[in-house]
């Protein structure tokens, strides 16, 4: 912590001032686009006038959140290759969304995931499913976010103590509900815009600086990192973090699986599809969302790798145990080192713009979350749709309100758990509940609503009743309750069983209903996803 | 307000699903999508076992300090965007066009002129 804090107090100032900047003119945007929201597609939706590309940025915005560019960052530095494994996963998951789930969603919703999955189902019990599985995956994205918020802040600005985490996760959290409250998807889509680009200038400043000390050969850059880890040539090649036991291996396997098959299944990636007119647009967001994601990891591995050339393991886990701040570590020493002035700048830029990246994603959670809330839950299961659309925009606010107190609370409480960890739990619920069951209502003609509903309860709780027995929770050392032992599930991440169990669960549902699928709906349902007949 | 969606009903879609044209852009996007994601998800989960189970194979130097692992890191970069881009150019060519053929059978251009007249 040293290395940071030492210099901290000289640039907390100007960290505060760009980040006030930052988050006043946000809100500025916010007001802006509030003014112009006026019914529920515009709330929802954004008036679904965003195009491929400002929606590909936004996309992008929603889905680099600190865990990439800190955690990635992070893990590089102290783990070499093993770091690298994650920024694959999230990258090649892209290619599920592309290729399989954005246009039919973009054709055949309109505000929410449930608006799919309940498409040719029976309302009430799929509304309900989806809805309580949105809300869930969003509430444990959203703790990862703020507690890490908390820790970050308290690291970059060098002031201790639990009442600054404290504030810090309370000030985010009343931010994120006026953002949505105030400026709906309009607000929100152009707060990550925003952010998207900031980040990406930042990563891409920094890749150069990095890459121009080594004479833009990645060869160097690499053989410098591995003498300065201390592990030589391991540092480079997989197994410093997954390869120790059988166990891990098969945790990485694990992890691997719930990467790449949870994105498609992240609710508040799936709402951005029904920011932009039509599904050509949602195809050509997820294609810029793949470039810029794809170019941004590449450059998180020049950040990884410089950090532990430059700044060196050893100085990353006395900041930060988990090297969550490597990158601004590296920045310091990209500017001149601790001490100086260009040290100074650089470090506040790139905190500010860890901020502004928690505070974008933080939006986005939010906004997923309570539109499922006021869409699904209230509108159509509580008021069986007999609800007007300004109740029930104005229900969303008051519900955004509602899941930021929630969330303040919770990460208040849980500021112990890993935030890491809660992420891949997110990917893993997402990829075990809401995948299987989008897969099978879009292209398996006999799915039937009890092989809905099993499948996103089955998954749902599968996943997070095996995270409850495993080493996350309890009986090690780095558990939430590291004094009980009740872990019996081996695995830190529950994807290899859970997401199995969540098709197998919709497959036996579905065989084993006592009504049949509706096959005049199902060809309502393929008709409108592929042609785009009637999309809202 | 966003107007009212034209609206489908199960038996003018059933009719369109049985058509010849509807079948055949429902393959075109059927044997693209799926024979490639098996493709895309084997060929990574390729890589994640060779990573956690073939260390020595990984390991091997390419260039420098260059790796198997690394190569085949960047290549899984490589292919997503390149299975990208070859999605991008079937669509435009296979899809698109039969999508708004059947569209434009069905009386109503469907997009662009009903929101932006919003």
């Amino acid at each position: 912590m040293n290395l940071i804090a030492s210099s901290a107090t000289d640039h907390r100032g100007l960290t505060m001032t760009l980040f006030g900047v930052f988050v006043l003119a946000t809100l500025g945007i916010t007001i802006w686009a509030g003014r112009q929201t006026k019914d529920a597609a515009d709330f929802y939706a954004g008036g679904r006038a965003f195009s491929g590309f400002q929606n590909g940025l936004a996309i992008s915005g929603d889905y680099m959140s600190a865990a990439s560019f800190l955690g990635i960052a992070g893990a590089i530095a102290l783990f070499g290759y093993d770091g690298f494994l994650y920024s694959i996963g999230f990258l090649v998951a892209w290619l599920v969304a592309l290729l399989l789930v954005a246009e039919p969603l973009r054709n055949s919703g309109r505000y929410t995931m449930a608006d799919v999955l309940a498409f040719r189902m029976r309302q009430r019990p799929v509304r309900t499913a989806a809805g309580i599985s949105t809300i869930v995956v969003s509430i444990f994205y959203l703790l990862a976010q703020m507690v890490g918020a908390g820790s970050l802040v308290a690291l970059l600005l060098g002031v201790s103590g639990d009442a600054a985490k404290r504030w810090t996760i309370v000030a985010v959290g009343a931010l994120m509900v006026l953002y949505v409250a105030i400026g709906g998807m309009k607000g929100t889509t152009w707060v990550q815009i925003v952010k998207a680009v900031l980040l990406i200038a930042g990563t891409a400043l920094m890749t150069v600086l990095v890459l121009a000390k080594y004479h833009f050969n990645l060869s160097t850059l690499l053989g410098a990192a591995a003498d300065a880890s201390g592990k030589a040539n391991a540092f480079l090649e997989p197994g410093l973090k997954y390869g120790v036991t059988g166990t891990s291996k098969l945790d990485f396997l694990s992890l691997g699986l719930a990467l790449v098959l949870g994105t498609a299944g992240l609710p508040h990636i799936l709402v951005r599809f029904y920011t932009v007119p039509t599904a050509k647009a949602a195809r050509k967001s997820v294609l810029w969302a793949i470039g810029i994601i794809g170019g941004f990891y590449l450059m998180t591995l020049a950040l990884g790798f410089g950090a532990a050339a430059l700044v060196g393991p050893k100085a990353i886990k006395a900041a930060n145990a988990a090297g969550n701040t490597a990158a601004p570590q590296l920045a310091e020493q990209l500017g001149g080192g601790p001490g100086t002035t260009g040290g100074a700048v650089l470090l506040a830029v790139i905190s500010a713009v860890a901020f502004a990246t928690i505070l974008a994603v933080v939006a986005g959670l939010t906004l997923a979350s309570s539109a499922s809330f006021a869409h699904d839950l209230y509108a159509n299961v509580i008021r069986r749709g007999k609800v007007s659309e300004r109740e029930e925009v104005h229900v969303a606010k008051w519900a955004a309100a509602g899941i930021g107190a929630v969330a303040i609370v919770l990460s208040l409480f849980a500021d112990k758990l890993n935030a890491a960890a809660l992420v891949a739990l997110a990917f893993a619920v997402a990829a075990s509940a809401n995948l299987p069951t989008l897969l099978y209502s879009l292209f398996w003609k006999r799915f039937t609503t009890t092989g809905a509903v099993s499948s996103v309860y089955a998954g749902l709780t599968s996943s997070v009743a095996l995270v409850i027995f495993s080493p996350v929770v309890s009986g090690g050392k780095n558990s939430l309750f590291p004094h009980s032992d009740f872990q019996w599930f081996p695995l830190e991440n529950p994807g290899l069983v859970s997401i199995p169990v969540g098709f197998l669960a919709g497959w036996v549902g579905t065989v084993l209903s006592r009504r049949q699928a509706d096959p005049a709906k199902y060809a309502e349902l393929e008709v409108r996803s592929l042609t785009g007949l009637g999309a809202h | 307000m966003e107007s009212p969606p034209i609206t489908t009903t199960p038996s003018e879609t059933q009719l369109i699903e049985e058509s010849e044209e509807f079948r055949t852009l429902r393959r075109s996007f059927r044997n693209f999508a799926f024979p490639v994601t098996i493709g895309f998800v084997l060929w990574y989960l390729l890589y994640v076992l060779l990573s956690g189970y073939a260390p020595a194979l990984m390991g091997a130097k390419v260039v420098g300090h260059i790796n198997v692992a690394l190569v085949l890191g960047l290549m899984q970069f490589l292919t997503t965007f390149a299975i990208a881009a070859w999605y991008a150019r079937y669509a435009d060519r296979r899809i698109d066009p039969s999508a708004s053929a059947i569209r434009e059978a069905r009386g109503a251009v469907v997009h662009a002129p009903r929101e932006a007249a919003e």
